[in-house]
């Protein structure tokens, strides 16, 4: 084989390869720059040969690592050149040394143009290649009609329409909204058809592309997809140059069923069998094999079959023969097939329900964890934490721990979350929870970070049984010889807190549990001296009676640091010296923490940060991240959250204010206590840095479940179905005065916003405004007169369902010509429930008497708040509510037939927030809110829909929450919303309540019972 | 998709770059000193993956060389592995049996051939034979453009003289 033909080529790579080290290279390189520059400065003696040359050592230049700000020009000009030899090299080069947006290729557009709709077939080869290789927004706006006719032209030759294939898919894939696709799917079809299969395996890929934004469009592919597959599964008609190692073309084999994987489901029932044949087929015929290259070939494929399986749902016995698989692959020795064992048992634990299978291999993953490569041993501690749950956690968070101390540093960090969230979210009992954290603390105290023993002093604080056991333990881990810097303290902090309780044990006294925090105190940084001198001012404050060389010991601490240069010590240390001479009054004024507000945890949110992005990242980058993650959480926390949570702190804070109004100085240091206490930790019970609750707490239990509960047989439901039938009959008013609008169809569009007209005839105009918060709102009625004389014997009347308190104030018996009124309402949700509140309203109108029944819009999404979810919270959530009554199905027909981006905009104008992306078929909707009553507070609810593209009149809904009431009541409103068609006028306005087709005879004591029924 | 290709010698030494993914020179020279870090201080038997800045990283070693490829996270990561391999047949088949040195001193033929393979992040054409024919295509095509350009420079000459 000729070398590279270039003499000065060839001499310059030798003598870069003879260079002593990288000083040498450096000049060698710079000389060759200078030769290169001068060489380029007077073009005009450079042959084309010269040109080439030069042009193939800049880009080695450039592979070498060096910069080469010049002769970008001159690379881009010899695409224009005549012959192949210099176009050839022009066109490689600027695809190797420029990106889409330089500004240089926008001067070759028209050449490129020229070589495409040119009769040269190796120059539309050369020109094709490289638009599709670097090719930008320009190009795809001046060449993809172009290239879009070489790709189906029959009079082109295969080499050109292949590449013309994958240049389209590249300017498809950078700019859709500029290529122009429509009436594609025709095309595509055709070119599925395509004999030649270099061409067939580009036009594959372009699929891929296209269905991947727009599968309705493509219908038409799906069954040659499967054709295709068929063709090369049983190794029909195959070209033996294409295939590869016996294996007909594995790479169009992973892309047909890459392609099939975008399709929603498949209706046809035919083409659905030809399919599971050839699934079945790859999955029970691929057999381990010595040769690497035959055996990595068909695993591609098994792989890639078994993604499509999942993605289909097949019938049980395939998915359980797909678990099986995996459970073999995990369990091999070859590296590559348990790493995509493990990484594909990850996602199963997305579609599925195999936990139970999987949990079965507990033991294999767990050795994976200690593999001695850490890509496998990633995947297996993604999989231990995705498949953990209460039943297991106990055990695998035990296994982490252990794995903690010899792990290596690049993954201990995520180790430590991973464990502190696990251990919070299926703690077995709170005890275990804190052993946990302190042992995460004790063996791995770099990568715990401060967030995790926050999150252990409020569980601490907030559970009175727990803190002697807290304190107890933390008193064991002082006793250690050389402790970390993080567990000095939290045991400093519950030691302060709680060490009272250990008073009678031995080593616990007081003075004992002074002198060895103090121990501590030399080798602690200045960030956690405060927080001893907390502690040291807490426990002078609990031993009683008073020990006077203790008091002196502590107070002369107190003193030294008085002159502290530290701003945060200095102020500690003369607050706490001068409140230490107050005595008795101390007691009062350092009293216990306050309970913290329940709070969603801050950890769990950052996981998924993490999760990104951890492979390469030091712990201290890592950890500059999850601060700025935390801000972020608080930035978008607030608008979502509403007042709520600054309301909850305030409560907890007021009553010690007001307890003491008259007392000058105790008053004083209540103010003080609130002051030093914020600083003592500002952090766990300020709302910025753990973020609140919207959920339940996964080791609490649902807030208020168990009241709930109690509510919905007795209280909601008999009365809920009398109340609705008591609205009913609107239509049987008897009123001369007819009402200029639709009331039904203001009822709704007032269900959606929060604003506008409920009601309007000669004579009168209701418009109504709205404000929600939480489970509160208040409405204000205006009512105005638009007549020239009075309106007389106003009368309105409220008659809330059973769920509401509501309050109207009073309305003026006469309403003045012209003139409007304003009454606001106030209403506050007790619990879930659709039945919607009716406002009797009447006046006079010379010798009429109207009289109207209102619905108004106070409907149960008015007390949602919008919530955004991650992939793993929403699973997270949604694995954890199993089956009714808390996660409610049901399949709904009649469905009023919208696009799919419409429904989702109807789900988030009803405060149900759909998170794009988290389901991966992209028919379906997954979407997440909170809603707020009194019984419930804050409930998290999720809901899915399930589309079908072929018939737009049917889904399959799930909704899940916390409150059985809620998720059925919330199912039946979004039902309704779907399947009721608000600009029609038929149906009363209350019919949602009512007359819904769901509302059955039977009492709705048990919505369970209610739903089975149905079903 | 494939975002980008490299060649990188045992030593650290960079054989081929290909981008298919925007970069900028900054952000190359990054990338090839993070993965390099990464690939070249795997032990052997280990898999032929790496987790990388949220994108997988498929490579494997041939003598002194590893032939690496950066592939989205959801791609099918054998299917890249034999991209790879496949690659390398066809080198083997072009240069008979491939070393390290034909590639240095060659490295614009494995570009022409890594152009015949792969266009797009995604592969073209997974016949060996028909990208073999491509390629001589391309060289006589080059050599009868060289014996032209000699013929007419002799031609000059003649005419001259």
């Amino acid at each position: 084989m000729a070398l590279s033909g270039m003499r000065g080529l060839s001499v310059f790579i030798s003598d870069i390869r003879n260079c002593q080290n990288k000083e040498q290279e450096r000049l060698r390189v710079d000389k060759e720059l200078g030769n290169v520059r001068t060489r380029f400065k007077n073009e005009k003696g450079l042959t084309p040969y010269e040109k080439k040359k030069y042009v193939w050592k800049m880009l080695y230049i450039h592979m070498l690592g060096y910069d080469v700000d010049f002769g970008h020009m001159e690379t881009v000009s010899l695409i224009s050149a005549p012959k192949y030899p210099e176009k050839q090299v022009g066109y490689i080069v600027t695809a190797c040394l420029l990106n889409e947006n330089h500004d240089f290729l926008r001067l070759a557009i028209n050449t490129v143009r020229n070589d495409i709709i040119g009769r040269n077939e190796t120059f539309q080869c050369l020109a094709l290649t490289m638009v599709g290789n670097i090719g930008g927004r320009e190009f795809a706006e001046s060449l993809a009609p172009d290239v879009q006719k070489l790709l189906i032209s029959s009079s082109c030759r295969p080499l050109v329409r292949k590449k013309a294939a994958l240049c389209l898919l590249r300017l498809y894939r950078k700019n859709p909204d500029v290529v122009n696709v429509d009436g594609w799917a025709d095309r595509m079809a055709q070119l599925l058809d395509e004999r030649d299969l270099g061409v067939l395996t580009s036009s594959m890929s372009l699929l891929v592309a296209l269905v991947s934004n727009h599968h309705e469009a493509y219908w038409s592919c799906l069954p040659k997809c499967v054709k295709t597959l068929e063709r090369l599964a049983r190794n029909q008609d195959i070209p033996q140059e294409y295939t590869y190692y016996g294996i007909p073309s594995p790479w169009l084999q992973v892309k047909t069923m890459r392609a099939l994987q975008y399709f929603p489901t498949i209706e046809d029932p035919n083409t659905r069998r030809s399919l599971f044949e050839v699934l079945q087929r790859i999955l029970m015929g691929t057999d381990v094999v010595k040769n690497v290259n035959k055996n990595n070939a068909s695993h591609a494929v098994l792989f890639e079959a078994l993604s499509l399986v999942m993605h289909l749902d097949a019938e049980k016995e395939m998915m359980s023969q797909c678990v099986a698989l995996l459970g073999k692959f995990i369990a091999v020795r070859e590296p590559n097939i348990r790493y995509l064992g493990l990484e594909n048992m990850t996602r199963m634990l997305m579609v599925t329900d195999v936990q139970d299978i999987i949990k079965r291999h507990q033991a294999q993953i767990i050795t994976s964890l200690k593999d001695p490569d850490i890509s496998i041993r990633r995947r297996a501690l993604d999989l231990l934490y995705g498949m953990c749950d209460v039943s297991n956690a106990k055990d695998i968070v035990e296994e982490l721990l252990q794995y903690l101390s010899s792990s290596d540093f690049a993954m201990r960090e995520e180790l430590a979350l991973k464990a502190a969230i696990l251990a919070e979210k299926f703690a077995p009992d709170l005890s275990w929870y804190v052993d946990v954290i302190l042992q995460l603390i004790d063996k791995a105290g770099d990568f715990v970070s401060d967030d995790i023993w926050f999150r252990v002093v409020q569980f601490v604080t907030n559970n009175e049984d727990l803190q002697p056991y807290a304190a107890a333990k933390a008193r064991e881990y002082l006793d250690k010889p050389a402790i970390h810097e993080t567990m000095v303290k939290v045991s400093a902090y519950l030691l302060g807190e709680y060490s009272h309780f250990l008073a009678r044990r031995p080593g616990c006294s007081p003075k004992e549990i002074f002198s060895i925090i103090h121990e501590k105190l030399p080798t602690v940084s200045m960030s956690t001296i405060p927080i001893l001198l907390s502690t040291y001012a807490k426990i002078l404050m609990h031993t009683q009676p008073p020990e006077p060389e203790l008091q002196n010991q502590i107070c002369t601490i107190f003193q030294k640091y008085e002159s502290c240069i530290d701003v945060e010590i200095q102020q500690r240390a003369v607050e706490y010296f001068a409140l230490s001479a107050k005595g008795a009054a101390l007691a009062d004024i350092l009293a216990e923490m306050p309970k913290f507000p329940e709070r969603q945890s801050a950890l769990i949110k950052k996981a998924e940060d993490i999760e990104t992005d951890t492979a390469e990242q030091s712990a201290i980058k890592l950890r500059a991240q999850q601060q700025m993650s935390t801000a972020l959480v608080v930035t978008d926390q607030r608008p979502a959250n509403g007042t709520p949570p600054v309301g909850q702190l305030s409560l907890v804070k007021l009553p010690s204010m007001s307890s003491n109004p008259d007392n000058y100085s105790a008053d004083e240091g209540v103010k003080q206590e609130n002051g030093i206490l914020s600083i003592v930790d500002p952090e766990p019970p300020s709302a910025d840095l753990l973020s609140d609750l919207l959920g339940p707490l996964a080791i609490e239990g649902p807030p208020g479940a168990v009241q709930s509960e109690q509510n919905v047989p007795g209280i909601d439901g008999v009365p809920s179905a009398a109340d609705a039938a008591a609205i009913v009959p609107i239509e049987e008013q008897k009123n001369t005065v007819q009402p200029l609008i639709n009331i039904a169809e203001r009822f709704h569009a007032l269900c959606l916003k929060d604003s506008g007209v409920l009601y309007e005839d000669p004579n009168i105009q209701i418009g109504i405004k709205a404000e929600w918060r939480a489970h509160q709102g208040r409405l204000v009625l205006f009512l105005g007169n638009k007549n020239t004389s009075p309106l007389v014997s106003v009368q309105a009347l409220i008659l809330p369902p059973s769920h509401f308190k509501m309050e109207l104030s009073s309305v003026p018996e006469t309403i003045p010509p012209r003139a409007q009124v304003q009454c606001p309402l106030e209403v506050v949700n007790v619990r879930p429930s659709r039945d919607v509140a009716v406002l009797d309203f009447s006046y006079k109108f010379g010798s009429h008497a109207v009289n109207i029944k209102l619905c108004l819009p106070a409907v149960i999404n008015k007390f949602l708040q919008p919530l955004t979810l991650t992939a793993d919270e929403f699973f997270a959530q949604w694995r954890s509510l199993t089956g009714p009554p808390l996660k409610l199905q049901e399949v709904v027909r009649g469905v009023r037939p919208l696009p799919l981006l419409e429904m989702a905009n109807l789900l988030n104008s009803l405060r149900v927030m759909v998170c794009p992306g988290l389901d991966p078929n992209p028919n379906n909707l997954v979407a997440s809110t909170t809603f707020y009553s009194e019984s419930t507070r804050a409930m998290l609810c999720l809901a899915r829909i399930e589309t079908d593209p072929a018939d737009r009149t049917q889904l399959r809904m799930t909704v899940a929450s916390g409150d059985p009431a809620l998720a059925f009541e919330l199912k039946e409103y979004i039902k309704e919303q779907l399947v009721d068609i608000p600009t029609s006028s038929a149906p009363p306005p209350m019919a949602p309540a009512a007359a819904s087709p769901m509302a059955p005879v039977a009492p709705l004591n048990d919505p369970g019972a209610m739903l089975a029924g149905l079903l | 998709m494939i975002h980008f290709v490299l060649l990188i010698s045992r030593q650290g030494k960079v054989r081929l770059t290909k981008w298919y993914s925007p970069y900028s020179q900054k952000e190359r020279t990054k990338v090839i000193r993070e993965i390099s870090g990464l690939m070249l201080h795997r032990g052997p038997k280990l898999c032929n993956f790496v987790e990388w800045g949220g994108l997988k990283v498929v490579y494997k070693r041939y003598a002194s060389l590893y032939f690496c490829m950066c592939i989205d996270p959801e791609d099918n990561e054998l299917e890249t592995l034999e991209v790879i391999h496949h690659f390398v047949e066809i080198l083997d088949r072009y240069f008979g049996s491939v070393c390290e040195l034909d590639l240095i001193f060659n490295f614009h033929k494995a570009y022409y051939i890594l152009d015949e393979l792969v266009i797009a992040g995604e592969i073209q054409e997974s016949s060996k034979k028909t990208v073999a024919r491509l390629i001589s295509a391309q060289d006589s095509l080059v050599e009868a453009a060289k014996e032209e350009a000699s013929s007419i420079s002799n031609i000059i000459a003649q005419a001259t003289k």
